[in-house]
């Protein structure tokens, strides 16, 4: 039995409604876990992407991905491991203005971390750190005896190492004649 | 000038109720299954002027209603379509599409919603059927503005039929059904995000034509694919050509002649001894527009492991789903058969056809001897079966219910027409004959349709009787009555310890029940009445219907227990 492994999925679709919940419905009707989800829009007008990452065996995410193909709206949906894209997630902290002043140690760790004070004011400090899963949890470890108010980490945004180009893709299906069957009347 | 003007924004400016219904005209829809209710009334309203271009049958309930639209559509090869109103209406619709989304039958349903402002507020029968019905349709969506009619009923009509059909609903709030909008309509040919018929590759015609010639111990199942895409002449061309043993499975039944002499059988769970035994046994699987469904495959860790599968299949996401495949043709089975078949030698495989004749004296001898033509007891189900196909010369369209009496009538009807096979399979939705006969005879009406149930699945959708009775609609009813949930109470007896849990039923007077919807009705119990009782039932005029009393615990054999091998199929 193949091990499961974290994969990210790339899915290409059209601006519509309701398209979220079409894809959720695959994931959950076989019980899988979804770890993380962005939606955002590309550099094609009205296409979206959404990137979600799930911790599944190939074989069962591969089924899962022709099913999400299936969907009415969807363009493209695209399975990656982790050395074949580029990603990023973003992660927020909020630690109290007194540590953040005080306690040298924090703020070495902030400083070696690459984290940004995106605000403060006179109550709290609110920190920003981008990386990968692990670097922003790292930060959080070292937070976390000092006391962290509230922690938020973002979906994972993902770009393929890939040639392919959105928007030839796009081109490619719209040229496409499998739309009707010529051997046969509808 | 003026006046001119106003004239011609006349004549484009309606409803959006109209609207609906010039697009159903369109789309060539002759006739509608549905069921009135508050949020579809100006669709309703709509249609009274429009009997002369759309038939409407007003079903009992709505779920009657979408399942004689399945039976219109798996009869006549086009749409299915379906009414209903919002909430109940609506849900009451999910069973039939449900059945028709795993069996790929072509659909579309129109539901009435509540106006678009109490959207989202527990509105009276306000129900979220786009979120309820989402992951049972092959599209939907909710038009809440007139203007976007055409636009969603040409995509619905466009996606319900093409690829690997399933069905589409489309929600209409009642502020957009009576809004005005300038009709103008063009039938959907194109969606860039859709591609339902992807292009055969030459490289895996050519590699599964290789296999076939080089096989010696070639089979093929052959699925509803094949009946879908219309290829059954260019499947017969196909396994004529190679001289290539055929079983079918439970809807691929009828896409080529039982009575064929290569055809070897019904393949899966209650199928027959030979083709399943030979699946694995078999060096090359060829399966035709079929998902290798869990009834088909028994366990699956030992389904054919020694044979190298082509798979020729339309949706990609069937292809390795269930079965490794040694090469996939992901194309519609009838242009893939196109290419193939003249790739093929000519071959006969006597020998190995020879084989699956000696399973099926094995079978004859363990199990049809005894049940198709007993000399006494009571009466089987089988024999009726039997005697039915052999009166009709296998020329009726048969519609079956879901149980004991579905699996006798797919071992013991001799199909001999294409589209003569309806049942519910995937799904397995008790209730579905009765008013899916009644549709198939809608949409075949020069065909005999005859509806084969249990007494427990006639009676849960027994109130699509008075649908028959209002529209007079010419379908024999067959009820096999063993005042049991047969195929339930077998499972008890079998894997249960005969433990039998609330399957047995106290059933009506179904003739006085027939007659009282004025349904001519004859109840038989005796060998010696059934082939008189078969007559007068077929030869009626109008609906009829024929209660056949038969044995209380008789089991279907062979049966591959669940979870077992398909050559572990037990005859007794």
């Amino acid at each position: 039995m193949e091990a499961a492994k974290e994969y990210t999925l790339s899915v290409l679709t059209e601006d519509k409604p309701g398209l979220l919940n079409r894809l959720t419905i695959i994931f959950s009707r076989r019980k899988i876990n979804i770890d993380s989800l962005n939606v955002s829009s590309t550099e094609v007008k009205g296409v979206s992407r959404y990137t979600m990452v799930a911790t599944e065996t190939k074989e069962h995410l591969d089924k899962v991905v022709k099913q999400i193909r299936k969907l009415v709206d969807v363009l493209g949906a695209f399975v990656y491991e982790e050395d074949e894209i580029t990603y990023r997630e973003i992660a927020l902290y909020k630690i109290s203005a007194e540590l953040f002043e005080k306690n040298g140690e924090v703020e070495k760790l902030i400083r070696n971390s690459g984290a940004k004070v995106v605000e403060t004011n006179q109550h709290h400090v609110f920190l920003e750190k981008t990386g990968t899963k692990e670097e922003t949890h790292e930060l959080y470890i070292g937070l976390e005896p000092h006391g962290i108010l509230e922690f938020v980490r973002s979906g994972r945004v993902a770009i393929s190492k890939s040639m392919r180009k959105t928007e030839a893709f796009i081109k490619e299906l719209e040229s496409s004649r499998s739309n009707k069957l010529s051997i046969k009347d509808f | 000038m003026e006046a001119l003007l106003e004239v011609k924004e006349e004549k484009k400016t309606i409803t959006g109720s109209e609207a609906v219904l010039k697009c159903l005209v369109q789309e060539k829809v002759d006739t509608i299954f549905g069921y009135p209710g508050g949020a579809i009334m100006p669709i309703y309203d709509a249609l009274y002027g429009y009997e002369d271009k759309l038939a409407h049958i007003l079903s009992r309930h709505e779920q009657g209603a979408v399942h004689a639209a399945q039976g219109y559509a798996r009869a006549s090869g086009k749409v299915g379509v379906c009414f209903a109103t919002s909430g109940p209406g609506a849900t009451n619709l999910i069973t039939g599409i449900a059945d028709a989304q795993i069996d790929s039958t072509p659909l579309v349903c129109i539901t009435g919603q509540v106006a678009s402002h109490l959207l989202g507020s527990d509105a009276f029968q306000e129900t979220d059927i786009i979120g309820i019905s989402m992951p049972v349709t092959k599209w939907n969506f909710q038009v809440t503005r007139a203007e976007e009619i055409p636009y969603a009923i040409s995509r619905a009509f466009y996606i319900a039929a093409s690829g690997r059909p399933g069905p589409v609903l489309i929600d209409i709030t009642k502020d957009a059904q009576m809004e005005m909008l300038e009709f103008e309509y063009q039938a959907c040919e194109k969606i860039r995000s859709y591609q339902p018929y992807p292009e055969p590759e030459l490289e895996k015609i050519m590699a599964a034509a290789t296999l076939i010639n080089e096989a010696k111990k070639p089979f093929v199942i052959v699925g509803q694919g094949v009946t879908l895409s219309r290829a059954e002449k260019e499947f017969q061309s196909f396994v004529q050509k190679a001289g290539l043993p055929v079983a079918s499975t439970l809807l691929g039944l009828s896409a080529m002649s039982t009575r064929h002499p290569l055809y070897v059988g019904y393949a899966g769970m209650h199928g027959n001894y030979g083709p399943n035994v030979k699946t694995n046994e078999c060096d090359v699987l060829i399966a035709v527009g079929m998902r290798f469904d869990d009834r088909v495959t028994g366990d699956v860790n030992t389904y054919a492991k020694q044979a190298k599968v082509i798979h020729i299949e339309l949706d990609p996401s069937e292809i390795d789903k269930n079965v490794k495949t040694e090469v996939a043709i992901n194309a519609d089975a009838k242009q893939a058969l196109k290419l193939l078949t003249p790739l093929l030698d000519v071959n006969s495989h006597q020998e190995w056809l020879s084989e699956f004749r000696d399973c099926d004296t094995l079978e004859y001898e363990k199990i049809k001897s005894g049940v198709l033509f007993p000399t006494e007891g009571e009466l089987k189900m089988p024999e009726v079966i039997h005697r039915i196909s052999e009166i009709t010369k296998g020329q009726s369209i048969v519609v079956t219910d879901v149980g004991q009496h579905q699996m006798v009538t797919s071992r013991y009807y001799q199909f001999d027409e294409i589209k003569s096979n309806i049942s519910s399979g995937g799904l397995g939705t008790m209730g579905f004959c009765l008013p899916a006969a009644l549709g198939a005879k809608v949409g075949a009406p020069h065909r005999q349709v005859i509806a084969v149930i249990g007494d427990g699945g006639f009676q849960m959708t027994v109130q699509e009787l008075g649908t028959i009775m209002q529209y007079d609609i010419d379908i024999k009813i067959l009820i096999l009555n063993n005042s049991f949930l047969g195929m339930v109470r077998q499972w008890q007896e079998l894997f249960f310890d005969r433990r039998y849990s609330f399957t047995e039923m106290t059933n009506p007077n179904f003739v006085a029940l027939a007659a009282s919807y004025n349904i001519a009705a004859q109840k038989v119990s005796e060998r010696a009445d059934l082939d008189n009782a078969i007559q007068t039932w077929l030869s009626t005029k109008g609906p009829s219907l024929l209660e056949v009393v038969v044995e209380k615990e008789e089991n279907v054999f062979p049966m591959i227990p669940t979870g077992s091998s398909v050559s572990d199929i037990r005859l007794a």
